[in-house]
């Protein structure tokens, strides 16, 4: 990220942001700085405070302290609809007596944006969600799929500094948000509009994200690129929380293996040089179409996950079931917990 | 599973319960058009001369005009007060809700005599005299609820989060309320306000003890039984006020889509 230039304005910058409710604290002191053009994401289980802090961002809620800006104008106290934020909801909230290309034109026209200019911009937005020649329906003619697109349009289509997402694509089927995972990202690069995203999905965060920042109990646990947090987790509850982790101790050291990372040997294999070999015994397989997952219970009393992908024949990994194997990796595919809790 | 036995029971039941509920009504639009003006079996023919002698009896015209004044101004009042009641009540969360709403309920499940007779006993009191205005105050307390219910109901229904996605497009308090809060009670509104007018137009209880000496359409209906004179006329009179009643409440269960609204006059 470029830093250190005098003229340097982001997108958005949160300052020491605590929230609480009552005796429940939700967001327990945030700070983040978030770059121009970025597609940011905020990634954590239920309860971690990721949708307060988006409702922070986008005025819904007050923080009890710190401090709002966006590009470079404290926002603090601002209330949402002077905001240059727009909101994608979970629920998308379309407004059901109002068409779609209406729903879309909304936030235009209560800035006051004509007529001309507003129906063109409109019919823009409806070409970049491919939903053409749909504008004169209801929302509740379309299809799931259909209002998520039309909640996006009706926020994208206004250009704000930041545009928020709360979990958008939670309803839809895995198919489907699949491929809208894809189309996010696109349509993000098309319009170079900061995103700030929130999911509890870790495969999501991980496709669309130029920056993650995972979220537990109110706070921040480490905010990177894809790779980082997934290769170098900062903390236990990262390392657990995206993908699946792999604590081993040894010799005093806490550290993170990936499942991907470690060879199964067979008994004839010999692992080569410079990896750490451990024996252990297969104590269950599990298939799950493109890979095989085999849990195994190391001699030295700690279960790890290996995975390995299906290029044999299947069948050929139930041969593995209760038999002794050795593990193998190497020291550079080990990820030391130096801030573990 | 019930058998075959116990459905046609049931279906005969609910039969002899309509019957019961409708033939009274049906008989009376029958009376309307009777040639006799002696209600026996068989009637001998049917007429329209009721009508026009109803029509024309200038004591039934300002009896009607008095029931459409009081209608329209308790409609309206009722209104005001009960959507304003309605969205204080949905944004309230403090603890003394629920006693608030049942106080604004509680004029429609009280027996009207006890409306009547405490709504007299306070004009007496502070000596104002009983006229158009005290009728329209009378009826106006459970025109309120029906209004306030119907209204409720539907913001209780309406997503939180479409004010929120308003205020997020830039949209201010007043643009919300225009755009997108009105718009989608306004049905619940109408239906509101057509219950209330039915619930007014046909009432008889409260109005005795805050008419004065003016006669409202129920009113003018009550005196003649009582006197048992113009039976034909009262006929004609009953059907009108059965119609002025029905049509708005049918209107109402359709707005609100049914159950709901149809449900609330039933409680009275």
């Amino acid at each position: 990220m470029a830093a250190g230039d005098d003229s340097h304005r982001p997108a958005l910058r949160l300052q020491g942001v605590r929230k609480s409710y009552g005796q429940v604290v939700a967001v327990a002191g945030v700070d983040l700085t978030v770059e121009e053009g970025e597609f940011f994401t905020l990634l954590g289980p239920s309860g971690s405070g990721k949708t307060t802090l988006l409702r922070l961002i986008a005025g819904f809620e007050r923080p009890d302290t710190g401090r709002i800006e966006l590009g470079g104008r404290d926002v603090t106290s601002t209330p949402p609809y002077l905001r240059d934020t727009n909101t994608v909801f979970q629920d998308y909230a379309l407004f059901p007596h109002m068409s779609v290309a209406d729903n879309i034109g909304y936030g235009l026209r209560v800035k006051g944006v004509s007529r001309q200019p507003r129906e063109e911009r409109v019919q823009r937005a409806l070409k970049m969600v491919r939903l053409e020649g749909l504008g004169r329906r209801r929302p509740n003619q379309l299809s799931g799929g259909q209002r998520q697109r039309v909640a996006l349009a009706r926020a994208v289509v206004n250009e704000p500094e930041v545009l928020l997402l709360d979990e958008p694509l939670g309803a839809l089927d895995l198919k489907l948000r699949q491929e809208m995972q894809i189309e996010l990202k696109q349509i993000q690069k098309e319009v170079g509009i900061t995103f700030i995203y929130v999911t509890h999905d870790q495969e999501e965060a991980l496709t669309m994200s130029d920056r993650v920042a995972v979220m537990s109990n109110g706070q921040i646990e480490q905010i990177g690129s894809p790779v980082d947090v997934y290769e170098r987790p900062a903390t236990e509850f990262v390392a657990g929380f995206i993908g699946i982790s792999n604590v081993l101790v040894r010799d005093g050291v806490r550290f993170v293996v990936r499942p991907e990372k470690i060879r199964m040997l067979a008994e004839s294999e010999t692992a080569d040089p410079g990896m750490t070999v451990e024996p252990g015994r297969v104590e269950e397989i599990i298939y799950v179409g493109m890979t095989t997952r085999y849990l195994v219970h190391l001699d030295r009393g700690e279960r790890l996950v290996a995975v390995r992908q299906n290029m044999d024949a299947l069948g050929d990994a139930q041969k593995f079931q209760g038999r002794p194997v050795r593990l193998a990796w190497t020291a550079e595919h080990t990820y030391v917990l130096d801030k573990g809790r | 599973m019930e058998g075959v036995w116990t459905r046609w029971m049931l279906r005969a039941w609910v039969l002899v319960i309509l019957l019961f509920l409708f033939i009274p009504i049906f008989l009376i639009f029958l009376y309307a058009f009777n040639t006799s003006n002696i209600e026996s079996w068989p009637i001998p023919g049917l007429t329209l001369k009721w009508f026009s002698l109803t029509f024309e009896d200038s004591e039934i015209r300002r009896a009607l005009m008095l029931s459409l004044q009081v209608g329209f101004l308790a409609t309206a009042l009722a209104l005001i007060l009960g959507s304003l009641a309605a969205f204080a009540i949905h944004r309230m969360t403090w603890f003394g809700r629920e006693v608030v709403s049942l106080m604004f309920i509680l004029p429609l499940a009280l027996p009207g005599i006890i409306t009547g007779i405490s709504l007299q006993a306070f004009f007496s009191f502070d000596g104002v005299h009983l006229s158009l205005w005290t009728i329209v105050v009378g009826h106006t307390t459970f025109c309120i609820v029906v209004v306030y219910n119907n209204v409720l109901a539907r913001l209780r229904r309406t997503q939180g989060s479409l004010i929120e996605a308003a205020m997020d497009l830039g949209a201010s308090g007043f643009q919300v309320f225009r755009d997108i809060t009105l718009p989608l009670i306004s049905t619940s509104v109408v239906a509101g306000a057509m219950l209330a007018f039915a619930l007014s137009f046909d009432e008889v209880i409260v109005t005795t003890f805050t008419a004065g000496a003016q006669n409202t359409l129920p009113l003018w209906i009550f005196g003649a039984i009582r006197l048992g004179q113009r039976l034909p006329e009262v006929n004609v009179v009953v059907s009108f006020v059965i119609l002025v009643t029905i049509i708005p409440v049918v209107i109402a269960a359709r707005l609100t889509g049914g159950g709901g609204a149809a449900r609330v006059p039933a409680a009275r």
